[in-house]
């Protein structure tokens, strides 16, 4: 059946896909290949909506997918697939972590690898930073947000509503 | 440290709780855009100032350990602070919260897909949202820096840290296991040094 076909793949994909959700798309490229589910340019097109959209990029492109394939039973399936392996292997290892919090060697690294994840998410936000900003009206909108969020606490949603809005004013793409 | 899963059970208001992180997952999806570490500006507020549920560090260790293991990080970091706060059942709740809104969003574009593609105010607006949020990274950056780089061991971790990735080119799971074990190796010099 379709579904568990679907749930199966997206299981496996879910259990090798480590890192950001765009490392699900070579094995997305194989999947089209494999089952001719979606061609190449359906993939291009999925990517475009599963970045822009709410959401780990992974699991929208899974739900997109699936969509394609068999409808939202289809999303259902490889979505509930793609997840299900995060699921049950963080829980695994969050009732270790708990038995072994108090640890002292478990403590260094924790506290050891903080440094290393932000200097991932200065990384992360360069790569995001050279894709989005390209225009100097970009740059400027950013400099004026950064400043307002350091002097105006309002929090992150307030904030993307705004973009949002001035997005659609001042016509930005 | 007792088994979560256990303590919980005793709790009489236990289904309000979960569905209590459900929401609160659920707000959070809705608006967790650029994926993986874009959402911590929105867990951060949300969770750490907010609700004061979760300390920052712990959200970055869930980030780290998430960055490691299989699967989607988003999808393990709210697994793992839906397990920390109701045990597997919060686990579920949390992840199935973040998962549902994009869901529901994804399945609505796909089937209207070239008329939202081509929307002129859906194009001006994502532009819009684009730009904010890598504001709302730099952001969080400032307070990461300021409250998790602060002795010479972490600065040096940070600097290789910024190196492997920037210039070699390294994936990031291997920054975290690699600064896992040079904090593991300074911590067991330190003991030997102080006997």
């Amino acid at each position: 059946m379709i579904y568990l076909q679907l749930f199966v793949e997206f299981f496996k994909i879910g259990m090798l896909a480590i890192g950001g959700g765009l490392a699900t798309v070579p094995f997305l490229y194989e999947l089209s290949e494999k089952y001719g589910w979606f061609s190449i340019g359906d993939l291009t097109n999925m990517i475009v909506v599963a970045e822009s959209t709410p959401g780990p990029i992974g699991v929208n492109m899974a739900t997109f997918a699936g969509f394609g394939v068999a409808g939202i039973l289809g999303s259902c399936g490889a979505t509930f697939g793609l997840i299900l392996p995060s699921v049950i292997i963080i829980v695994l290892i969050a009732k270790l972590m708990n038995k072994y919090s108090c640890n002292i060697r478990v403590r260094d690294i924790l506290e050891g690898m903080r440094p290393a994840v932000v200097a991932l998410i200065l990384y992360a936000g360069v790569q995001i930073g050279k894709d989005v900003m390209l225009t100097s009206f970009d740059v400027l909108f950013f400099a004026i947000l950064f400043i307002l969020m350091r002097v105006w606490k309002k929090g992150p949603i307030f904030y993307i509503c705004l973009s949002a809005v001035v997005g659609i004013f001042f016509g930005m793409h | 440290m007792a088994d979560i899963d256990k303590t919980t059970k005793e709790n009489g208001f236990f289904m309000k709780d979960l569905l209590k992180l459900f929401k609160i997952f659920f707000k959070i999806g809705m608006f967790a855009f650029g994926g993986g570490y874009a959402i911590l500006p929105l867990l951060k507020a949300e969770l750490v100032e907010k609700r004061r549920l979760v300390r920052e560090e712990e959200l970055l260790d869930y980030f780290s350990i998430g960055q490691c293991t299989p699967g989607i990080i988003a999808i393990n970091v709210a697994t793992f602070i839906g397990y920390s706060q109701k045990g597997t059942k919060g686990a579920v709740a949390a992840t199935l919260g973040m998962v549902v809104p994009p869901f529901i969003l994804i399945v609505m574009i796909a089937s209207v897909f070239q008329a939202f593609m081509n929307n002129q105010y859906v194009i001006y607006a994502f532009a819009g949202i684009k730009v904010c949020v890598v504001a709302l990274i730099a952001n969080v950056l400032v307070d990461l820096l300021k409250k998790n780089v602060r002795n010479i061991q972490s600065i040096f971790i940070l600097c290789l840290a910024l190196i492997s990735v920037f210039v070699v080119g390294l994936s990031a799971a291997s920054v975290v296991v690699v600064s896992a074990l040079i904090a593991l190796s300074i911590g067991e010099v330190k003991r030997k040094l102080k006997r």
